[in-house]
């Protein structure tokens, strides 16, 4: 049942377009059934999951390499799994409303709901095969979203970026992958999670550890893999609301909680996962005070805020995890609505440059209160769930040495940036004098508010109304699942005065001073990052020009684009092929015994010998072919002789056909009577031909000198007529008992003719380009697909 | 190489040439023919007429683009596996049907009978597209 519930969205997604073209944007209210059933019928496995249940569900699929399509719920899996379909609820209606009247939207909800079927089969996988597959379909329709306005450059290039990195990333987790489903026996997470002790003391830990790393800090956007996810805002707004920070970015998350009972709490994990967790909070938050696009500052908040998860994930004891499961969950709340809002004041104002809006709240009081609300909730102030979140962080660091003390300072810092940040967002735009945007302004539809304020009163609600209910029923399971042990859960908004709170106090202190001196922190931020003046989108390109040069150079190496090369190359390693063996291992064949020649059958040698001379001392290239024709036309005589008409048949018409194609081809092409080839190649060329001849010829009298096994012809000869109605037998073999090897002979052929077809296009319209002077290097397929279709009309 | 003596022979040579071709093509499940024999016997027909005739000429007898000719045999030949899937037996097995059109005389028809049609069109076609597109002036 679970492994039909993944499915669900992409059959869902084959109908959008229809959908879509039938109804236009109302369909979203439709398709916002899918996510809505699949979590009301999830809701079914919250009380088994609560009581600490574990369901698995199997389905064999490659029984032989231990993959199976099969899923576990637990509480770690199941809270997420609400996320992707409840956010993606509000996110597929909210599309609806942004993209009205797009004459792409049926294809825009279609790859929406794909995604959403793709997270939700990696969070619920539990064989790490098809969790990896999930993972890289996750990828690739991300890459599909972002470059969904594909006419524009940039938001190609973002798309290609991201698909790059995590597609990278994820091949590298599949090493991981590989290696502990080895260590380990098995690919089931379910079984692997309880041999975590055999996998820490194993020889290759830490190789398994920087494999799975890789995915992770990728799919998670970490310094310094983080660049694709800024570039990736040039998707539509719900796809950022979404992929890039409600779910999709959090797939790494995923990932470290998800092995952390395996690989976690090592050393090695305490070390690495702090360094790049603090380090992409800290690189993240300077970047989004540095911005003034409202969506960049939220996606560069985002980036942060992974950062901050890596980070308390590898803080190692229990209070990290439940920070971070709690943040978690408020981030996906508060980020969510914030892009949304972000979208809707772009979609009905026509700018998010902070800078140039004032005083909408009067315009758009729905839109100012769930920002407002939203904005409350990451600034982590009470009576929030981000307040939790926060409390529950801090408690985490003031128990330990002297890194947790780092920690706790970086942790500071990193969220009194996003304080400010999230307050500029939330104030600066809705309050002050009214400014007159770009667009006459007024409160966005329907579709357009209702995710963002109910995902921000979510953010309220859970933590002041709910808190008893959300702790036993997602928080306490998830925290437990992460941790692999049963762990005490005990949330309040007020737990007294403690250094928890104190460390929040200073941290909204120091927020509010962000927030006020705003300008001047993006200001000396700026001459920062531009006195440094390098980051790794610029190394990104860097890397891509280096691998375009390499690969143009060996490829110029490789190819020559001279068939004689090819020629040469291949039948060189033929004669090797067929030579070597039989020397080797003395396997030559005996001196084979000629028999009695019947006249005629000595004349046809005796044509061969002469073709072959004839072929040889040819002065031109046209003579030498039509030479050739007469070793055809000769074996085909020979195949006649002795018994194979069928063979014969075919032979001469090869024969007939290979000379004209390739007459046609010498006269087309104008090339030089004479092959110009000097006295080295010549004999080089004569040398590997008389090789290949030779290891042919005796390959081919070694094996008739064996006992011919006749089984497969008695059994052809028995039955062709017999059960296939047909007394050819070679033709019996080639449409019914071998039907499948013709289907794929013939596929060959017309891939041949399509192939052939183009490079004679390609060629001429090189040629009509040349007579026209003009030198459009692009435009060659272009054209032959305009003569071609020119053709088919005539 | 359009002699007069060419020119005027061809036209009954090709008929004669795809007619035979034709024949190869459906009495080869007993006598030495089928599909891919026959498709060549047809394609050096075709190509033999452009060489006479020019290449407009046989575009405009063959109709359809002689790649699309090619890809529709594909199609043939593939579909002719799946009747053998409603008989519940592997893809592409025979399947045979033996009806009377006069009394004493039965006609075997057959899903092999397809197939090798349809390789006998994609023959035809990818070999015709090569050789007219390389008789084609530039």
């Amino acid at each position: 049942m679970i492994g039909f519930a993944v499915l669900t969205p992409f059959f869902a997604a084959l109908f959008a377009p229809l959908l879509v073209y039938l109804i236009g944007h109302r369909a979203a209210w439709i398709l916002a059934i899918v996510p809505g059933y699949l979590a009301y019928r999830l809701l079914e496995f919250t009380a088994p999951v609560a009581r600490g249940e574990r369901i698995l569900q199997s389905h064999s699929w490659l029984e032989g390499f231990q993959v199976n399509y099969s899923f576990m719920i637990d509480g770690l899996s199941l809270t997420f799994a609400f996320l992707i379909l409840g956010i993606g609820f509000f996110i597929v209606i909210y599309a609806g409303g942004y993209l009205k009247g797009h004459p792409h939207l049926g294809r825009f909800l279609a790859t929406l709901l794909a995604f959403m079927g793709s997270m939700l089969g990696l969070v619920l996988a539990d064989n790490l095969i098809t969790l990896f597959v999930f993972w890289e379909l996750t990828s690739i329709t991300s890459f599909l979203l972002i470059g969904f306005d594909h006419e524009r450059m940039a938001a190609r290039r973002a798309a290609l970026q991201a698909l790059i990195i995590t597609g990278l990333g994820g091949l590298v987790m599949l090493a991981g992958f590989a290696l502990i489903g080895i260590v380990g026996g098995t690919f089931e997470l379910s079984e692997l999670l309880t041999k975590g002790d055999e996998i820490k003391q194993h020889g290759l830990y830490s190789l398994m550890f920087w494999l799975v790393m890789a995915g992770a800090f990728t799919k998670s956007a970490q310094v310094p893999f983080h660049s694709w996810l800024p570039n990736a805002m040039e998707a539509p707004t719900p796809v950022s609301a979404y992929l890039h920070s409600a779910t999709m970015v959090k797939a790494g998350v995923y990932l470290l909680m998800r092995t952390y009972p395996m690989l976690g709490e090592t050393d090695l994990w305490e070390t690495v996962l702090p360094i790049f967790g603090g380090t992409t909070l800290i690189v993240g938050t300077v970047l989004a005070v540095r911005d003034t696009d409202m969506k960049l500052m939220l996606a560069y908040t985002t980036v942060a805020s992974l950062g901050l998860l890596v980070m308390m994930l590898g803080v190692g004891n229990e209070r990290a995890v439940e920070g971070a499961v709690l943040y978690l969950v408020a981030h996906s709340f508060f980020k969510g609505a914030l892009f949304m809002v972000v979208g809707t004041v772009d979609h009905e104002a026509g700018t998010r440059q902070i800078d140039k809006l004032s005083g909408l709240r009067s315009a758009m009081p729905i839109t100012a209160l769930a920002a407002m609300l939203a904005a409350l909730s990451m600034c982590g102030l009470p009576p929030f769930v981000g307040f939790l979140a926060k409390e529950s962080i801090y408690h985490a660091v003031t128990h330990g040495g002297w890194h947790e003390g780092i920690i706790a300072g970086v942790a500071i810092i990193g969220n009194a940036l996003m304080f400010g940040v999230a307050a500029s967002i939330a104030i600066r735009p809705f309050t002050g004098k009214w400014v007159d945007p770009p667009k006459a302004v007024h409160e966005g539809s329907v579709m357009l508010v209702l995710g963002p304020i109910v995902l921000s009163i979510l953010g309220l609600a859970t933590a002041l109304f709910v808190l008893e209910m959300m702790q036993a029923h997602f928080f306490k399971p998830m925290i437990s699942a992460v941790a692999g042990q049963d762990v005490a859960v005990d949330l309040h908004l007020w737990g007294g005065l403690n250094p928890a709170l104190v460390l929040s106090v200073l941290t909204v202190g120091l927020g509010l001073f962000v927030f006020v001196y705003f300008k001047k922190f993006r200001k000396a931020f700026d001459g920062i990052l531009n006195f440094i003046g390098w980051g790794p989108d610029k190394g990104f390109d860097q890397a891509i020009c280096v691998l375009g040069f390499v690969a143009r150079h060996v490829t110029r190496l490789l190819q020559s684009g001279e068939m004689r090369t090819y020629m040469r190359a291949t039948l060189f390693v033929v004669a090797i092929t067929l030579l070597w063996p039989m020397y080797q291992f003395e396997v030559w064949p005996l001196r084979p015994q000629f028999p009695e020649l019947r006249l005629w059958e000595a004349g046809v040698f005796g044509i061969l010998a002469v073709g072959i001379l004839q072929v040889i001392f040819s002065k031109t290239r046209l003579t030498a072919i039509v030479s050739l024709g007469i070793q055809g036309f000769s074996v085909a005589l020979i195949f006649m002789m002795f018994g194979a008409p069928d063979l014969s048949f075919t032979q001469f018409m090869v024969e007939t056909l290979s000379v004209v194609i390739i007459a046609l081809v010498l006269t087309r092409l104008r090339l030089m009577q004479h092959d110009g080839r000097g006295p080295a190649a010549f004999l080089f060329d004569g040398l590997v031909a008389i090789g290949v001849g030779v290891g042919m010829g005796a390959l081919l009298m070694a094996i008739t000198e064996a006992p011919l096994d006749m089984r497969l012809s008695e059994f052809f000869s028995t039955y062709s007529a017999a059960i296939a109605h047909g007394r050819n037998i070679v033709n019996v073999i080639l449409v019914d008992f071998r039907a499948l090897d013709t289907l794929g002979e013939i596929t060959v052929v017309l891939i041949t003719g399509v192939a052939a077809l183009a490079l004679i296009r390609v060629r001429s319209s090189e040629k009509a380009d040349e007579k026209t002077t003009s030198t459009m290097t692009g435009g060659s397929d272009a054209e032959g697909e305009n003569a071609l279709a020119g053709k088919d009309a005539s | 190489m359009n002699t007069l003596i060419l020119r005027t022979i061809v036209p009954i040579l090709t008929s004669l040439m795809v007619i035979y071709s034709i024949i190869v093509l459906l009495s080869g499940h007993n006598q030495p023919g089928g599909g891919f024999i026959g498709g060549l016997i047809a394609a050096s027909a075709f190509a033999l007429y452009g060489i006479a005739c020019g290449v407009a000429p046989v575009r405009r007898a063959l109709y359809f683009h002689p790649i699309s000719i090619s890809g529709f045999g594909m199609f043939l030949a593939a579909l002719s596996g799946f009747p053998s899937l409603y008989e519940h037996v592997p893809y592409l097995t025979g399947l045979w049907w033996f009806p009377e059109i006069a009394k004493g005389v039965e006609v075997p028809l057959s899903t092999p009978l397809i197939f090798d049609i349809g390789v006998w069109l994609v023959v035809v076609g990818s070999l015709v597209s090569i050789a007219l597109a390389l008789e084609e002036k530039v």
